[in-house]
C-alpha cells in the first residue's frame, strides 16, 4: 500500500498527486514511469514519473482524468493508500551530452517534459522550452518551466493564454531566427509529436519523443505497448519510452491508442456516475 | 492384489458445450471411491520407474499406497516433501511425457492416473488439514529469489522447509507468475494457486509485490542488504511476432497479453475495469499449451469461430494431447499444416483477416520434426477479428542489463550449469529464464535444484 501524500487538481481535467513510495523515488530518472492501480480490483495504468524526492521518498505523478482510472485516481484523498505503485520502469531519458535543446511540451505532457528540461538545465544545457495548451484554463507548470530554461515560448491553440499559436509554429519561427538545436525533445499529444517531428526532419534535427501507449504489466511482459520504430517493432516498456521520433510510425500508434476508447468512456460515465451519487 | 483394470479411472469433467461459456474450472477431480480404485492399480514397482519421470522426484507409489489404504494426509505429507504446488502440479504436469511415461502399467493398458491421484490428495488436503503448517527452525541465512512464478515458488519452498529466510521480490501486483496471469482459471483455479502461496508464506516465506528486480532494486543491491544468495527466476520475458504484415494492427494481441487480460485483470468478468476485445472469429497461431488456453479462453469470451493455425500437422502440435482433445471438444477448429503470411486491416486499422499458406511437410529438421515447407499458390484468407500471436516468448533483459558479470546465451537465457549456478557467484538461475518457454513442472524441478545447490553453497562457506 502507498500512502497518498496530496492530491490536488492543476485545472479541470489535470490533477497532481504526491505518493510515499521510497523505492521508486530511490531510483527514478527523468523520462521514465511508474505502473499504478487505484484499488484492489483497479486495472494497471503507466504514468510518467513528474518528479522525485529521494531523500523524502517520494514520487509526484501528474495526470490528465481521461478514463475510469484515472477519475477515481482524482476522488482518492490525501492520507489515503493506492493499492500499487510500482516502478520506475522504462528507461531514462538521454540527456548526458547535450549543449543547446528545445524542449516542446504539449498539454499534460509537459509534465513529462518538466522533468528533462530541469534535468538538462541543471546539466548546464541550454534549455529554450516551448509549451502549448488548448486554453488558459488549462496551463500547468508555467512557472517550473520558467525557472529551469533559457527561452520559453508560451502557446494557446485558442490565444487566451500567451500567443496564439501550436508548438510547431513557435518552433519553426526559433529553428528560422538562426537557433540552432543538437535535439528536439517533444512531449505531448501524439498528433503533436509527429507535426514537430514533420517539421524537425525538414531541418535535420534530431528528436526524442516520449510515447505513452497502453500498458498492461509494464515490465516486458504482454507486448502491448509495442509500435513500429524504423519499420521494427519496438516495446515502449522496456525499449523506450523514448524513442527517436523520425522513424515512429505516428499513425499507427495513434490507432492503437484508440482500441478501448469506446470502453474508456463508458467507464468514464461509470465513474463520474459513482462520484455523483458519492456527492449527493 | 492390485486392480488390473487396464483403463485409468476417467476424470470427471464438465460438459464441453456447457464449460465453453464459463470459466469454471473443466476437470472436476476424483471422488475418494474413484481414487482408491485408481491407487490400486499401482504395482507398487521396488524400482518405482516413475519417480524418474518427475522433475522434482516425488516418491510416488509411496503416496499412492497411502491414498490406496485411505491415509490421504498421508499421502499428503510424502508429496509435500518433494513439491512446494502438488495442487498446481497436479492439475497442469504434462504427466503422460513424466511420471506416467515410465509406469509398467502403461505397457499393457493405460499407465496409473498419477497426476489426478496427486490432484485429489492435495485438494484433500486443502479441503481437510487445519491449514497449520510448523515454520521450521531459523538457521540465520537469508536468500532473496527473484519473481513468484513456479521456479521461485519451488526455490523458496525449499529453502524455508530447511529454514532458510527467504524474501521473494515480485514485479506484478501478486505473487504466482505464470500460474496467475497465463494459465486460466478454467485449468488452474486462481484460489488453488493462492492456497499453495499461502502455504509458503506460513512457511516464513516474505513475498515483496511491486518490486521489479533491475528497476526498483539492482541484485547487487540484493547482496548489500545482507541477501547471501539470489534465485533468478523471472520468466520468459516479451514475446515473440513472426514479422509479417498486420501485426501491429488493432485485435491482434500476444498470447501473453490476451491471457494476462483475462486471468490477471478478470477482463472477463462484467464490470472489470480492464478491457478486453469482444471477439467474435478468432485465429490463434501457435499449437503449444499457451495456445490452446488463449484459443479456449477466446470461446469462453463468447467467440463463435475459432481457429488454431498451426504450420505444421497435427502430430507436431507441442500442447498436451489432453490440451488438444479438451479444445476440440469446446468446438475449437485446427488448421494445421497452414501457416499465416499477413494479417489484414479495414480503413480503421482493426483486423479483418488473416492471410494463410498451405503448407507441407518435408525432411526432418535440426528440431527432429518434419519442416513445413509452403505450396506454392495455395494462399487463402480467413475472416477472423481477433488474431493471437502465441509463437513463444525471448527472455526479458532487464535482469541481464543491471547485473554485471551475468552471462546469457545469444537467445538470451541467463547461462548456468546443471546445479542452477551462474556465471556470478551467489547468483542461482532457473525456469524459463533459463530455458525459454516450457512447463512449470520442469520450472519447479530447476527451482528446486537451484535450492540444493543454493543451500551447499551457503553451508560451504
Amino acid at each position: 500500500m502507498f500512502e497518498i501524500l496530496l492530491n490536488e487538481k492543476l485545472n479541470p481535467t489535470v490533477s497532481r498527486m504526491v505518493v510515499q513510495a521510497p523505492l521508486v523515488a530511490a531510483k527514478a530518472e527523468p523520462g521514465q514511469f511508474i505502473i499504478l492501480r487505484v484499488d484492489d480490483e483497479g486495472e494497471r495504468i503507466p504514468l510518467t514519473v513528474a518528479e522525485y524526492d529521494r531523500e523524502a521518498g517520494t514520487v509526484t505523478i501528474i495526470y490528465q482524468l481521461v478514463g475510469g482510472t484515472t477519475i477515481r485516481l482524482a476522488q482518492k484523498a490525501k492520507g489515503e493508500y493506492l493499492a500499487d505503485f510500482a516502478g520506475p520502469l522504462g528507461t531514462p531519458s538521454h540527456t548526458a551530452g547535450l549543449k543547446k535543446v528545445a524542449v516542446v511540451g504539449g498539454g499534460v505532457g509537459c509534465a513529462i517534459a518538466y522533468p528533462v528540461a530541469k534535468r538538462l538545465h541543471e546539466q548546464g544545457c541550454t534549455v529554450h522550452s516551448i509549451i502549448g495548451f488548448r486554453c488558459k484554463d488549462l496551463v500547468i507548470l508555467e512557472r517550473e518551466f520558467d525557472a529551469v530554461s533559457d527561452v520559453v515560448k508560451k502557446m494557446s491553440d485558442d490565444g487566451t493564454w500567451s500567443a496564439k499559436g501550436l508548438v510547431t509554429d513557435a518552433l519553426k519561427q526559433l529553428i528560422e531566427s538562426g537557433e540552432t538545436y543538437d535535439e528536439v525533445i517533444a512531449i505531448g499529444p501524439l498528433i503533436m509529436m509527429k507535426f514537430v517531428c514533420k517539421l524537425t526532419a525538414q531541418f535535420g534535427i534530431k528528436t526524442m519523443v516520449s510515447m505513452n501507449p497502453i500498458m498492461i504489466d509494464g515490465t516486458g511482459m504482454c507486448g502491448c505497448c509495442r509500435l513500429s520504430v524504423g519499420g521494427e517493432t519496438k516495446f515502449a516498456c522496456v525499449d523506450g519510452p523514448d524513442f527517436d521520433g523520425h522513424l515512429v510510425d505516428f499513425d499507427e500508434a495513434m490507432q492503437r491508442c484508440a482500441m478501448y476508447r469506446e470502453f474508456e468512456a463508458h467507464e468514464r460515465e461509470r465513474a463520474c456516475n459513482l462520484f455523483t451519487k458519492e456527492v449527493i | 492384489m492390485p486392480n488390473m483394470r487396464l483403463d485409468k479411472n476417467p476424470m470427471p469433467a464438465q460438459d464441453p458445450l456447457i464449460r465453453n461459456g464459463n470459466f469454471e474450472e473443466v476437470t472436476l477431480g476424483y471422488p475418494e471411491a474413484a481414487a482408491v480404485d485408481e491407487a490400486a492399480r499401482c504395482l507398487g514397482c521396488k524400482n518405482k520407474p516413475c519417480v524418474q519421470g518427475c522433475p522434482v522426484q516425488i516418491d510416488i507409489p509411496a503416496f499412492i499406497v497411502a491414498v490406496r489404504d485411505g491415509a490421504f494426509e498421508a499421502a499428503y505429507d510424502v508429496i509435500a516433501k518433494a513439491s512446494s504446488l502438488p495442487a498446481v502440479c497436479g492439475r497442469v504436469c504434462p504427466q503422460e511425457s513424466q511420471c506416467e511415461q515410465y509406469c509398467v502399467r502403461g505397457i499393457k493398458g493405460e499407465a496409473v492416473g498419477i497426476g489426478r491421484l496427486e490432484r485429489f490428495v492435495a485438494d484433500w488436503h486443502m479441503q481437510h488439514s487445519e491449514g497449520s503448517v510448523a515454520a521450521p527452525a531459523q538457521n540465520g541465512h537469508r536468500v532473496a529469489i527473484v519473481g513468484s512464478g513456479p521456479a521461485g515458488l519451488a526455490c523458496a519452498g525449499e529453502l524455508a522447509r530447511r529454514g532458510y529466510a527467504v524474501t521473494i521480490f515480485e514485479a506484478l501486483h501478486v505473487a504466482g507468475g505464470v500460474l496467475m496471469y497465463g494459465i486460466p482459471e478454467f485449468r488452474l483455479p486462481k484460489r488453488i494457486v493462492q492456497a499453495e502461496i499461502d502455504t509458503l508464506k506460513k512457511l516464513g516465506v516474505i513475498i515483496e509485490t511491486n518490486v521489479v528486480i533491475g528497476k526498483t532494486l539492482a541484485i547487487d543491491e540484493l547482496f548489500a542488504q545482507g541477501f547471501e544468495a539470489v534465485f533468478v527466476g523471472s520468466g520468459a520475458g516479451l514475446p515473440s511476432f513472426m514479422r509479417i504484415p498486420g501485426e501491429n494492427l488493432n485485435g491482434v494481441y500476444s498470447a501473453n497479453e490476451f491471457l494476462t487480460r483475462i486471468n490477471l485483470m478478470k477482463a472477463y468478468r462484467e464490470g472489470a475495469a480492464t478491457p478486453i476485445k469482444q471477439v467474435h472469429k478468432v485465429a490463434v497461431v501457435g499449437g503449444g499449451n499457451v495456445a490452446m488456453d488463449a484459443a479456449r479462453c477466446a470461446k469462453r469470451l463468447g467467440a463463435e469461430e475459432v481457429y488454431v493455425v498451426y504450420r505444421r500437422s497435427e502430430a507436431e502440435l507441442p500442447a498436451r494431447a489432453e490440451e488438444v482433445e479438451h479444445a476440440k471438444e469446446e468446438g475449437i477448429v485446427f488448421k494445421t499444416l497452414n501457416n499465416p503470411v499477413a494479417i489484414l486491416g479495414d480503413d480503421k486499422n482493426t483486423t479483418c483477416g488473416i492471410r494463410c499458406q498451405r503448407m507441407e511437410l518435408g525432411e526432418p529438421d535440426e528440431s527432429g520434426r518434419r519442416r513445413p515447407i509452403a505450396i506454392p499458390d495455395s494462399e487463402f484468407t480467413l475472416d477472423v477479428d481477433t488474431v493471437i500471436m502465441s509463437i513463444g516468448t525471448s527472455p526479458n533483459p532487464l535482469i541481464k542489463s543491471t547485473t554485471e558479470g551475468l552471462e546469457v546465451t545469444r537467445r538470451g537465457g541467463i547461462v548456468t550449469d546443471d546445479a542452477g549456478k551462474t556465471t556470478r557467484e551467489g547468483i542461482y538461475a532457473g525456469g524459463d529464464a533459463v530455458t525459454g518457454a516450457a512447463t512449470v513442472i520442469l520450472a519447479m524441478g530447476a527451482g528446486k535444484e537451484a535450492a540444493n545447490s543454493i543451500d551447499a553453497y551457503i553451508l560451504g562457506q
